[in-house]
């Protein structure tokens, strides 16, 4: 097999692999059982609850639950804020970087808490160790923690059985923290040591090149960063060029672990579903639902990436290596379309060559993999969303058989239907509502006045744009997208370290993070509340080929219909345009 | 929401000192006993200079291999691609620029052999590598320049290509070690 498709075989196949049984760990974890971390955890845990007095074994309703998660979330914003604004004389800023403007701020400490890693900065000249390490690393942590943790909630709701208890926030949070998120850093971080990947406190180093050149070499703690950066679906990458850069992901092998380690958790949440709520026929049918929609969109990408630029091929030279721009050879086009779609489809957003310069269809995919946010999802949360998809694919499935929606022995009426619909339907409206604003700045060249100023000190809208046409367009889309799926990746031509493009991203990230948390939640502390109905010939089967077919469908209707004439602005255009 | 102010404050508190002080501690420890101490893999050349071997330099001499444009110059206080769009006319007449500059600084090879990696800029504007094709098609110039063999370019060209790892990925050239053995040619 060719070397670099059996590259990107070897990811996927390694990935599903091992996380089968870190998907039944995980589910031990949240139910409470025994596993081996205990002997080193119990007692820090035990510790930290002691200190914040928090009773780990206090279960909590579905409303209770969520007001903790909004607290502590509300908390880590503003200790965000503090670090960004201040880092110039706080500790380890061994390069001398100044604060962030407080537009700036904003906009790193939302992307931050909300998992999503935008980066409007670039880490070597953006932030100080300390902001990276204490502010945005912890935040990594944390924000993965928080989404795991809501995903246990939705677990623990799903049981057969009726209840208001869901467990306790503060004991998942941590729980998935440590002892899920921890050791797979440790190991991660590890292996990037000895690939060769930084991790020192010292600050740049001035070297002098073969051919006579001043050279200054950004270094960093980037190897404790890397692996959370991947192993929590954040994405936000310690260098400005993110996993691109030789020093975040060294070479082949590295490439092959930050890919695991992203994919992994999100495959294992579903698998965790299985083993905790003992449906593990119905996980491996998400599973391959999911898995159906990624290989549609990630086979397309790769052959586009292989096939190179018709424009370059006119040039009269050869494209060996396919399109070059924005990749680097070490990992060559394939491994790069692979990670691209891999990094839209669950919410990481790492990026390990420059978006903006990919091919039509590529665009196309990794916005489509982002628009419909649940082929696989991102830790914890791309399961709420999944599930959101599971409860109108129920409902529609029900009416077409004339029989009642039922979800695992819970019934689905009218309130849950009607949040499920609220929120499915919210991540278009802000995507789409938001770039017809932008575009129409664009397209009468608004002078943004203090909101945009240009490179050239000019305030007209259109200067935001690196590229012209409809890939101007897919930039703006793009952003949006990603900010709504929570994504971080981006067309990063465009000018998104201005006033306008930090705090509308900002609004985006805000809404798109949360209401996707609170809707699933409440709808499945609504079902938990609910009798229980064991399984009868009159129940709709949900652990079948044909439901699985349903949810596809619901899926692609909802994404197809909402976003298609965007997507035909944006890259389909292009396409046409180049072919 | 009152009553979970001060759980969620101290919890943060521990948390950010367990995370972000124990977690990186750990990383740094395991990091002295790894290559260079953590501090970037570094090699040295016969005069006792050292360069970071993963971070790609420029290359604008024509004795020397070049590297691939960056669109960071290779100031590595810095990163990026150019992010310029596949179909966006400005990027393509620049690309059609490097290839008219290759081709002058390159006289007498087929424009067919010029790989695209040569004149497309990298994501991370630091890229060490260039793909075999991109080596073999400068030989020419480098074995005219330096009046050496074109045989012995060609040859020094072959023992630096790095074969897939374990079987996958792409073959490469890193062209910094292959300009510091060029410059240790005879």
């Amino acid at each position: 097999m060719n070397p670099q498709i059996l590259g990107v075989v070897v990811m996927f196949v390694a990935t599903l692999l091992l996380a089968v049984p870190l998907g039944r760990y995980i589910a031990k974890v949240y139910g409470g059982q025994k596993v081996w971390t205990d002997f080193i955890f119990n007692p820090i845990e035990r510790l930290f609850f002691k200190a914040s007095r928090i009773d780990p074994g206090k279960e909590m309703s579905w409303k209770q639950s969520l007001v903790a998660l909004l607290t502590i979330n509300a908390i880590w914003f503003l200790w965000a804020m503090f670090c960004l604004l201040n880092q110039s004389w706080l500790p380890m800023n061994p390069d001398h970087n100044p604060n962030m403007t407080p537009d700036l701020a904003l906009n790193t400490a939302i992307s931050f808490i909300t998992n999503c890693n935008l980066q409007d900065y670039s880490g070597e000249t953006g932030v100080s160790y300390f902001s990276q390490v204490f502010g945005l690393m912890f935040l990594q942590f944390a924000s993965a923690g928080t989404g795991m943790a809501a995903a246990a909630i939705v677990f623990n709701a799903l049981k057969d059985r009726t209840t208001d208890k869901l467990g306790n926030f503060y004991n998942y949070f941590l729980k998935s923290c440590t002892r899920i998120l921890l050791p797979l850093c440790i190991l991660v971080a590890t292996i990037h040591l000895f690939e060769g990947t930084p991790m020192t406190f010292k600050g740049i180093d001035n070297v002098m090149s073969v051919q006579g050149d001043t050279m200054h070499v950004s270094r960093g703690p980037v190897a404790a960063f890397v692996a959370i950066k991947h192993i929590g679906t954040n994405g936000g990458g310690f260098y400005g060029a993110n996993s691109a850069h030789p020093l975040e992901n060294p070479n082949y092998i590295s490439n092959i672990v930050q890919m695991v380690a992203q994919i992994l958790i999100p495959f294992a949440m579903v698998f965790a579903f299985g083993f905790y709520c003992n449906k593990r026929r119905l996980a491996w049918v998400f599973w391959s639902v999911m898995t159906v929609g990624f290989l549609i969109l990630v086979i397309p990408a790769i052959q586009a990436e292989i096939h190179g630029n018709p424009y370059i091929a006119k040039m009269g030279i050869s494209q060996p290596g396919g399109n070059m721009e924005g990749k680097e050879v070490r990992f060559g086009a394939t491994a790069s379309a692979f990670w691209c779609i891999a990094t839209t489809v669950i919410s990481t957003g790492s990026v390990n060559g420059m978006h903006d310069s990919f091919m039509p269809v590529s665009g196309m995919n990794m916005l489509l993999g982002m628009m419909i946010n649940s082929f696989y999802g991102g830790v914890g949360v791309g399961f709420l969303n999944f599930f959101i998809y599971v409860i109108l694919a129920v409902f529609i499935g029900g009416l077409m058989v004339g029989r009642t929606p039922e979800f695992l022995g819970k019934k689905i009426e009218a309130k849950e239907m009607k949040i499920a619909m609220i929120i499915a339907l919210f991540h278009p409206f802000l995507i789409l509502s938001f770039t017809a604003i932008a575009s129409y700045f664009t397209a009468h060249d608004t002078n943004m006045g203090w909101w945009f100023t240009d490179a050239a000190g000019k305030h007209n809208a259109s200067g935001w744009l690196n590229n012209p046409s409809y890939h101007g367009f897919s930039e703006m889309l793009y952003q949006y997208t990603s900010c709504s799926a929570n994504n971080g990746s981006g067309f990063e031509g465009l000018a998104d370290n201005t006033p306008f493009w930090n705090i509308s991203a900002g609004i985006v990230l805000l809404f798109s993070r949360y209401l996707p948390i609170i809707g699933p939640v409440a709808i499945a502390g609504l079902m938990a509340n609910k009798k229980f109905i064991p399984a009868s010939s009159g129940t709709l089967k949900t652990d079948t080929g044909t439901f699985g077919l349903l949810v596809f469908a619901v899926k692609v209707i909802i994404a197809a219909l909402a976003f298609f004439p965007a997507l035909a602005l944006g890259p389909i255009a292009e396409w046409m345009k180049m072919h | 929401m009152k009553k979970e102010i001060i759980p969620s404050l101290i919890l943060t508190i521990v948390c950010i000192l367990f995370f972000s002080g124990v977690y990186p501690a750990v990383i740094w420890a395991i990091a002295q006993i790894g290559p260079n101490k953590g501090e970037g893999i570094t090699i040295k050349d016969n005069k006792g200079k050292y360069y970071y071997e993963n971070i790609g330099q420029k290359f604008s001499d024509d004795k020397y291999f070049w590297s691939r444009p960056s669109a960071v110059a290779y100031n590595a206080a810095g990163s990026g691609g150019s992010n310029k769009g596949p179909d966006n006319p400005d990027y393509l007449l620049q690309v059609q620029a490097t290839i008219d500059t290759f081709t002058v600084h390159n006289p007498g090879i087929n424009k067919a052999d010029i790989p695209s990696d040569m004149v497309t800029a990298s994501g991370s504007g630091l890229d060490p590598h260039i793909s075999v094709e991109g080596a073999e098609v400068q030989a020419t110039r480098i074995a005219r320049v330096r009046g050496l063999d074109k045989s012995k370019v060609e040859a020094l060209v072959k023992a630096h290509i790095d074969g897939p790892m374990l079987g996958m990925g792409p073959e490469r050239v890193n062209v910094l070690k292959l300009n510091i053995d060029l410059d240790n040619l005879k």
